[in-house]
């Protein structure tokens, strides 16, 4: 297991790929890197409403993504939609957060946003290119994923969270979700909640055996279905 | 505070109106009412402390009644505005009252800490008044009070008000609070024992600091059970300054009759560990058929569905016995106490849900159902027995294992020597201050300085430091972050005076909607649905009631459990709502992890080592338990009261280390979290351990009969172990949730609709990461923190156990488990078991999935 160096191996439509302790999903033969669901300045969207949620989500997001660009070095970040919490979302970036993002867009390669629910309209004068969904060799990438029955696509859009009881202790993780055909990754974003994997809005999207894979502080575990408690 | 009213020394205390009402009713005034009367004339805060059925109610209130006859009485002309400079000095009070200006002001203001108790009191006060003809005004204030009479009672107020601390806090918060204050003369605080112990003694204690700014003329009466320590109390009820704490005047009321307390001598057998009491059930049945109606009080939710589950399985002579336990929906509780009211019943399993407020009906025998943990709870739980005097309250002790037995006789011993539970000074929490900070603001824009000098006054908070309080003021402006990136949202905006006032109106109708601290665990509604054939469970079904989320966290699908002493079926989970079907099994499938609820007091473990040290010495020591501790002295050893033991043998191929602090639950979870932590830094390499009420078991790998146990247990466990695993641990996390709803960074509740308690707490996990990472001294950090340290981790007994034992440890090396060690050996497996972190036990999970893969043969 290369549970050490915080990533797990799995098999989409016959790609290899890694499912990083990130949240992040790594395809070593095409060098892309992929992340879901960023919600970059969530806190701040609750802050106008009124609740001072804690003004670091955006800050905390992006180091996790600087981490892992910096270990996997992928030459094409994919970001797959709602990167941005909201229409004004990049508006209200700090200034520090924001040259922190343009300069990560202008290390890599290649830098695709694809569009979600959140972020329909591109993001303005950050760089980096956008597009509805992405086709790279078997795989189809995209925000939200399609109904069944699908082959080759990676998608985000549900933050997929998992529960495994151990020992009288009931442990809830972000995951990615996968069943060899699809795969679901979680949130990438400080702020972003979870749905359970057992949520018919997940379920419907695999069969009756699937894996999630569960983030832990150190590592990625991959954990059967059957093993998973129920909600 | 003194406020002399100067009086004639021969004039009587009780005015012949009031001597007559007495005479009437064939009562003499009781010494102690006679004293509250005294402390109303001069002017002094006072704490009244009785048993309850001691007239303790009457005499709170007889004061304000009488000084409310005498203004009807004495229509006087408007004199000015100097109290002292009255002519007439008694009535000073009275002239005032007649003012048009104090006419639309409260009198007396009575504070308890149920709904219910405050309606049932005003209903009790309706008879004197009426008898008397007194023409005084009562009326409660709760959250069942209509708008409209809400909105009636800010400009035309009562007399009397009574209220909830909650309820108060939403009228200091309102605009008209300084008009309907400005009179008051009297603040009744009922129960003022149970109401000081948690945060809605510290928000009500701003409150109070509030009316003395609002009211300063007014004065405070305090209502209590007995206590250990009347002086904290009176601290409580005066306001406070920088120099010596001030006290409010004690009056005692008298003793009531001994109560009657039987420890059942059962005759099964008792068990050596557990809770269930389930041996007992046939004797208390018996007790209840002697009774007229009992009620059988259990220290948790689970134990009192087991119980009541045992009792109707036994009930052969059909006695009506109900149940009433906090989760329970409450219309069916409100059946419950109707049916008590109306002597409909014989028998009611309760939790602490009974232990406060009303007397419902004629209840003459009280069973507690496993030890009770504390003298002072005892007292309460007896006291509901017979509420008169003269008569002795009868109660029935029922331990559920040996050590319980030794704790019953303890508590017995306690109760017929007069002692009661030590209470420790709270400190007031950051949380419970951002709320009030943030109602202050919606009253009336403030000066800071003027709320920092109001608020020290309060004694929970009367040593907040002033940039603490700054902190606080600039977390609920705008978050108070270091990144200042909110001011653009701030909620408190200084206007140009330097005065803080809310940024738009919405602020304050949200504060309306989210204030109180009581947070609730996150519930789920368990609704019944019938059976589900073939497809999916219907939506929809009876509400039967509500349980914790955490409780079905570890249920997967067709598992059974008791509920409303019924066994379902559990089925799923939709949105809010528990899904379950009726269950067909016998003997629930899911057991409850908790224990007992509460933790064994530090007055009463005093009393169960000493027994222990020596049990010749006890009386009615059942044979079973004398026969168990005589096996313990010759297999190992029964220490005194001042050492404490610790063994250590093989069993099972692992090593055990068995150590007997009696200090309870929590404080022994913490003591295990940290001693595991050094053992494994000393090679030990331990596996796990478990807590239980009086001992500790951690066992591992090594055999760990060598170690220095002084070192081990030196205090400086303390130091950076603790440190270093509150960082990792979850209950910080658990606490954080709370503070969070409590200081307004979480709303629950937004106009028109309510954020589910699932959708808060992912949140406020997020946001401690987050805030953990990135600003860890943050206030509510702060505040999550300190109440870990004092709730949950017991950490102030823990120290005091680890300075206690200092050279006192007494060490058996034993070849095998000792009688002692027992116990809480048979509690692994009941009890979740600590020691292993997050991370291993997913890597558990998941090489369960290797394992299954690999030997799959399809």
């Amino acid at each position: 297991m290369s549970e050490a160096d915080g990533e797990q191996g799995l098999c989409v439509s016959g790609a290899s790929m890694t499912a990083d302790r990130s949240g992040a999903l790594y395809w070593p033969d095409e060098g892309v890197l992929i992340a879901a669901d960023l919600h970059l300045e969530k806190g701040s969207a609750y802050a106008a409403r009124g609740q001072m949620l804690p003004p670091y989500d955006t800050q905390a997001t992006l180091a996790r993504l600087e981490d892992a660009v910096r270990r996997l070095r992928p030459a094409h970040v994919v970001l797959l939609g709602d990167t941005f919490h909201d229409g004004k979302a990049e508006d209200r970036l700090a200034p520090g957060d924001r040259a922190r993002l343009e300069g990560l867009i202008a290390a890599a390669a290649r830098w695709t946003f694809v569009l979600g629910n959140h972020d329909p309209a591109p993001p303005r004068g950050i760089g980096g290119e956008t597009a509805l969904e992405l086709r790279i060799g078997p795989l189809t990438l995209r925000h939200e994923p399609r109904a069944r029955p699908v082959q080759g696509e990676i998608a985000g859009h549900l933050h997929p969270a998992a529960r495994v009881s151990v020992r009288g202790r009931s442990i809830r993780r972000r995951c990615f979700v996968t069943d060899g055909e699809r795969l679901v990754l979680p949130a990438f974003g400080a702020y972003a909640g979870g749905l359970d994997v057992f949520d018919p809005a997940l379920r419907d999207l695999f069969g009756r055996r699937f894996q999630a894979l569960m983030l832990g502080e150190r590592g990625v575990h991959a954990v059967a279905s059957q093993r998973l408690a129920r909600r | 505070m003194t406020r002399p009213r100067p009086l004639a020394p021969d004039d009587p205390l009780l005015p012949p109106r009031f001597a007559g009402w007495f005479a009437g009713r064939g009562w003499a005034a009781r010494p102690h009412q006679l004293a509250m009367i005294e402390a109303a004339r001069d002017g002094a805060h006072v704490l009244l402390t009785a048993p309850t059925g001691g007239g303790k109610t009457l005499a709170g209130f007889l004061p304000s009644l009488i000084a409310l006859a005498e203004r009807g009485a004495v229509p006087l002309p408007l004199h000015g505005e100097d109290r002292t400079k009255s002519p007439t000095g008694r009535n000073a009070l009275s002239v005032e009252a007649w003012t048009p200006f104090q006419k639309r002001s409260i009198h007396t203001l009575y504070i308890s800490p149920l709904k219910a108790l405050a309606v049932d009191i005003a209903r009790n006060l309706e008879m004197p008044v009426a008898e008397m003809g007194l023409g005084v005004r009562i009326e409660t204030r709760t959250g069942d009070t209509s708008a409209s009479k809400r909105q009636r009672q800010k400009v035309d107020p009562p007399d009397i008000l009574l209220t909830t601390p909650e309820q108060l806090a939403l009228l200091l918060a309102s605009r008209e609070a300084a008009n309907l204050f400005r009179g008051l003369d009297t603040i009744v605080l009922d129960e003022l024992h149970a109401l000081v112990a948690n945060k809605r003694g510290d928000l009500l204690s701003l409150d109070l600091a509030r009316l003395a700014r609002l009211a300063p003329q007014h004065r405070r009466v305090g209502l209590s059970a007995t206590v250990a320590d009347p002086d904290h109390l009176r601290r409580y009820l005066v306001p406070q300054t920088t120099e010596e704490p001030r006290l409010a005047r004690l009056v005692t009321g008298q003793a009531g009759a001994q109560p009657q307390i039987d420890v059942l001598e059962s005759e099964a057998r008792i068990p050596w560990s557990g809770h269930t009491t389930r041996h007992a059930i046939p004797e208390i049945m018996a007790a209840i058929s002697r009774a007229r109606m009992a009620i059988v009080f259990v220290n948790t939710r689970a134990q009192a569905e087991l119980a009541f589950q045992e009792m109707w399985r036994l009930n052969d002579a059909n006695l009506p016995i109900a149940l009433h336990h906090g989760s329970l929906d409450a219309g069916q509780r409100r059946k419950v106490e109707a049916a008590m009211a109306a002597g409909r019943l014989r028998a009611v399993v309760a939790t602490s849900t009974l232990d406060l407020g009303i007397d419902w009906g004629d209840v003459d025998l009280v069973v507690q159902m496993g030890a009770p943990k504390g003298v002072s709870r005892m007292q309460q739980r007896i006291g509901r027995a017979n509420h008169r005097l003269d008569e002795p309250s009868k109660a029935l002790l029922v331990p559920s294992n040996r050590f319980e037995v030794l704790e019953c006789l303890a508590a017995r011993e306690a109760v017929a020597a007069g002692k009661q539970d030590g209470e420790t000074r709270r400190e007031g929490g950051l949380d419970v201050l951002a709320q009030h900070i943030l109602g202050m603001a919606c009253a009336d824009p403030f000066d800071a300085d003027e709320l920092y000098e109001e608020i020290v006054t309060a004694e929970p908070y009367r040593l907040l430091a002033r940039e603490t309080f700054e902190r606080t003021l600039a977390f609920v402006a705008t978050g108070g972050y270091a990144l200042r990136s909110y001011e653009r949202f701030a909620k408190l905006r200084q206007t140009a005076e330097g005065r803080w006032r809310v940024a738009n109106p919405m602020v304050a109708q949200r504060y309306r909607l989210n204030a109180g601290t009581i947070v609730e665990a996150q519930m789920l509604t368990v609704r019944l649905v019938r059976s589900a054939k073939g497809g999916r469970p219907l939506t929809g079904g009876r509400v039967l009631g509500k349980m914790e989320e955490w409780f079905f966290e570890q249920m997967t699908p067709g598992d059974s459990f008791v509920f409303g002493g019924q066994i379902l079926r559990f089925e799923t989970i939709v949105e809010t709502d528990a899904i379950v079907t009726r269950g067909t099994a016998d003997e629930p499938t899911v057991p409850s992890w908790q224990g007992g609820k509460f933790p064994l007091t530090t007055y009463l473990a005093q009393r169960v080592r000493e027994m222990i040290a020596h049990p010749e010495r006890v009386r009615n020591l059942p044979a079973q338990v004398a026969e168990w501790l005589n096996l313990q002295a010759w297999r190992s050893v029964l220490p005194a009261a001042d050492e404490m033991l610790v063994e250590t043998f093989p069993r099972n191929a692992k090593f055990h280390l068995v150590c007997y602090p009696f200090d309870g639950r929590l404080a022994h979870q913490t003591l295990g979290m940290l001693l595991t932590r050094r053992l494994e830094r000393m090679g030990m390499r331990p596996l796990g351990f478990v807590a239980g009420e009086y001992a500790l078991s951690v066992w591992g790998l090594r055999d760990m009969s060598r170690l220095d146990l002084g070192g081990l247990f030196a205090p400086d466990l303390l130091g950076d172990d603790l440190e270093e695993w509150l960082s990792e641990s979850i209950m910080l996390k658990r606490q954080f949730r709370n503070c969070a709803i409590i200081g307004g960074l979480i709303e629950t509740r937004f106009p028109g609709k309510e954020k589910t308690g699932r959708q808060i707490t992912f949140s406020s996990d997020l946001i401690y990461d987050v805030l953990k990472a990135h600003e860890p001294d943050h206030i509510l950090m702060r505040a999550a923190r300190h109440d870990a340290l004092t709730g949950l981790l017991d950490l102030q007994r823990l120290s005091d156990l680890l300075h206690r034992v200092r050279g006192r440890l007494v060490a058996r090396h034993l070849d095998r488990v000792s009688p002692l060690a027992v116990p809480v050996l048979l509690e692994i497996g009941k009890e979740p078991i600590f020691g292993a972190a997050d991370e291993d036990l997913l890597g558990e999970a998941a090489a369960e999935t290797l394992i299954a893969e690999a030997t799959r043969l399809v």
